[in-house]
């Protein structure tokens, strides 16, 4: 079999960007920063896994930063609200945690069944309920912040914090995502009539594919990942705000895009994503590491590497299909 | 972003426009507008509150005063804000925190020559003379306490890292304060990066920080915000006995842990988002007494410490 050369750009990137670190400075391999690395491209990257299904299929969801923050918002509040009745234990943690992921189903329903049922641009739906998520948020938080009460926040820490060895739980939760997503996209049912979808809808429903039920489930399902994340980002800070996963939508659409799942649709590739939301990372990382450049420019390199990322896996492409 | 803030600018548009109809003119009342940036942050969170407070204080005191109140996510619908002011709601005073101070002169200017009083806060316009009254908080000085602090209470020789705020000259004014006050101190400044104000990218910045570096005697976070996700990395890394930090504006959270002689936050410099209070009461004055309200008033940075906290602590404000 040929290898894929597809997936090869993005992953050289990749490595270059390693190289470049661990020449950079020695503090880049050290365990604690990989951690540090990893445990922070979870968010993102549970989110842009889910993302890719979305793309895949066609759609596009701006909501989920904003989505992440007003879910963040609920649980604190829901748990802070608990607290009395129920006391300083995991019951009550499992109550906002339980407000985090249902929020997200529900929300990604919203946004699914807005887009499938009342046929409107997923463009428009999610810009809608992107300005909606992000309103709520201040107004529950008064302008200011939620912040989780201090004695459950101490309990419920470990779950960022925490994990086996240097590997934390939102490692090995991201870990875990990927290696579903990616078994989902390649292996089942539903993959398959995602992307059959997302390459020609009309074929897709003469073939008898359900094409409105599959597009909600892609909505729902980067909801339920939009709501994992942030049971895993409430007990890092343990607040919320009007700020809390401000452009994070962009941040995923990129790492799905990086990572070659074309954003027209009907190409998925969930690995391709991870490798993306990790170059994403890496940049950041090794700006703040570095000091390579005045600060002020640190956009423009992040910039850079996303385009030349892109491109050189498009040079690849047109040399396939030659 | 730009289509987001302009759907943002329609819906308060509406609201402006349904508020304007049920108005009912009264020849004897006065009309205070008020424009400020919308609850983005820690900060303009506070603000916003207090902005609130203020007017519902004021009204409620002053039956003969009247006030408007908009908030704008960027520049562009601040400008729209202001205009709809004039145009729907005939303003006799104006106080406005300019998002920016370019894009918001020319606007600012035109309320001016239509005889309107006019009060800037905080961020100055590009041009001279246009205010009758300029309310601002003291950055020079915001800088320069934090930096006094710093070098009184370490050894030459020890090392500090700074997280900034948003690119902006608020920001290098208050840096460059910093840096004058540690020139001679033989403190090492070791590294300055980006926070945003925000928790989450001080989170980030400080962990790398962490990392990149295996000695750090103290940061300044010059800001409450970004003081919190610093606090989070340092004690992640465990390192919380190393370092102390110092951050900025008096956010209740930190102000109550000084009061509680937490040794990782031993002091505080004060930029009061109650700035705005000052503002909107100087601008209902000017129309309620005789007190001559023209000038500059200038709100100056104080060090918040374990003896003084309480004073600072505002218990029912967000921020």
């Amino acid at each position: 079999m040929k290898p894929d050369l597809h997936t090869l750009g993005p992953l050289i990137a990749l490595i270059a960007l390693i190289v470049l670190g661990a020449l950079l400075n020695s503090a880049f391999l050290a365990p604690a920063n990989i951690t540090n690395v990893l445990a922070r491209s979870a968010f993102i990257g549970m989110i842009a896994v889910g993302m890719t299904f979305v793309i895949t299929a066609g759609g596009l969801d701006l909501s989920v930063g904003s989505m992440a923050a007003f879910l963040a918002g609920i649980a604190i509040i829901a748990m802070n609200a608990a607290l009395p009745g129920l006391g300083e234990n995991w019951g009550t943690i499992l109550i906002g945690m339980g407000v985090a992921i249902l929020g997200g189903i529900a929300a990604g329903f919203l946004n699914g069944a807005l887009i499938t049922k009342a046929r409107i641009e997923p463009f428009i739906v999610t810009l809608g309920t992107m300005g909606i998520f992000r309103s709520l948020v201040t107004w529950l938080a008064d302008g200011g912040t939620l912040s989780l009460d201090y004695g459950l926040r101490t309990l419920y820490r470990p779950v960022y914090y925490g994990g086996i060895g240097w590997v934390t739980w939102p490692i090995i939760a991201f870990a875990l995502t990927a290696f579903a997503g990616e078994w989902i996209m390649r292996h089942s049912r539903f993959g398959r009539h995602v992307e059959a979808i997302g390459s020609n809808d009309r074929v897709a429903r003469y073939s008898a594919i359900d094409v409105g039920r599959v597009r909600l489930l892609t909505y729902m399902l980067l909801g339920l990942l939009v709501g994992l994340s942030t049971v895993l980002y409430v007990p890092r800070l343990g607040s919320a705000s009007g700020s809390t996963g401000v452009l994070w939508e962009l941040e995923a659409i990129a790492a799905v895009i990086i990572g070659g799942t074309a954003l027209k649709g009907g190409r998925g590739r969930v690995w391709g994503t991870v490798v993306g939301v990790l170059i994403l990372s890496l940049i950041d990382n090794i700006l703040n590491l570095a000091d390579l450049v005045s600060p002020y420019l640190n956009g423009a390199i992040q910039g850079v590497i996303i385009v030349l990322a892109v491109v050189l896996q498009r040079e690849k492409r047109t040399a396939d299909e030659r | 972003m730009q289509r987001r803030n302009l759907m943002k600018a329609a819906a308060l548009a509406a609201i402006l426009g349904g508020a304007g109809a049920a108005y009912a003119q009264d020849a004897e009342k006065k009309i205070i507008g008020v424009s400020i940036p919308s609850a983005t942050h820690g900060f303009m969170g506070g603000l916003n509150w207090h902005a609130q407070d203020s007017i519902e204080r004021l009204g409620e005191t002053y039956p003969q005063l009247e006030f408007v109140l908009s908030t704008a996510g960027d520049a562009a619908s601040q400008v729209s804000d202001i205009e709809d002011m004039m145009a729907t709601r005939n303003i006799d005073a104006l106080v406005v925190l300019p998002f920016e101070s370019e894009p918001l002169t020319a606007p600012v200017a035109a309320v001016k020559d239509a005889g309107k009083f006019v009060t800037v806060v905080d961020r100055g316009l590009s041009q001279d003379g246009i205010e009758d009254l300029y309310v601002a908080g003291d950055n020079t000085a915001f800088g320069r306490v934090a930096g006094e602090y710093f070098s009184e209470n370490l050894e030459p020789g020890s090392k500090v890292v700074v997280l900034r705020g948003i690119p902006t000259t608020l920001d290098n004014e208050r840096v460059e304060a910093f840096q004058a006050a540690l020139e001679g101190s033989e403190i090492e400044i070791l590294d300055m990066e980006h926070g945003n104000w925000n928790r989450d990218d001080a989170f980030t910045v400080m962990q790398d920080f962490l990392s990149k570096y295996p000695e750090i005697d103290a940061v300044w976070a010059a800001d409450d915000d970004m003081a919190i996700g610093v606090l989070e990395a340092i004690s992640a890394a465990g390192r919380s006995e190393e370092m102390w930090v110092i951050g900025g504006a008096g956010m209740k959270q930190i102000v109550e842990r000084i009061m509680n002689n937490d040794p990782q936050l031993p002091v505080n410099v004060t930029y009061p988002p109650a700035l705005i209070s000052s503002a909107i009461e100087m601008t209902a004055l000017n129309f309620v007494s005789n007190a001559p309200m023209a000038g500059r008033y200038i709100i100056g940075s104080q060090l918040i410490t374990p003896e003084n906290a309480e004073q600072f602590y505002y218990p029912d404000s967000p921020f």
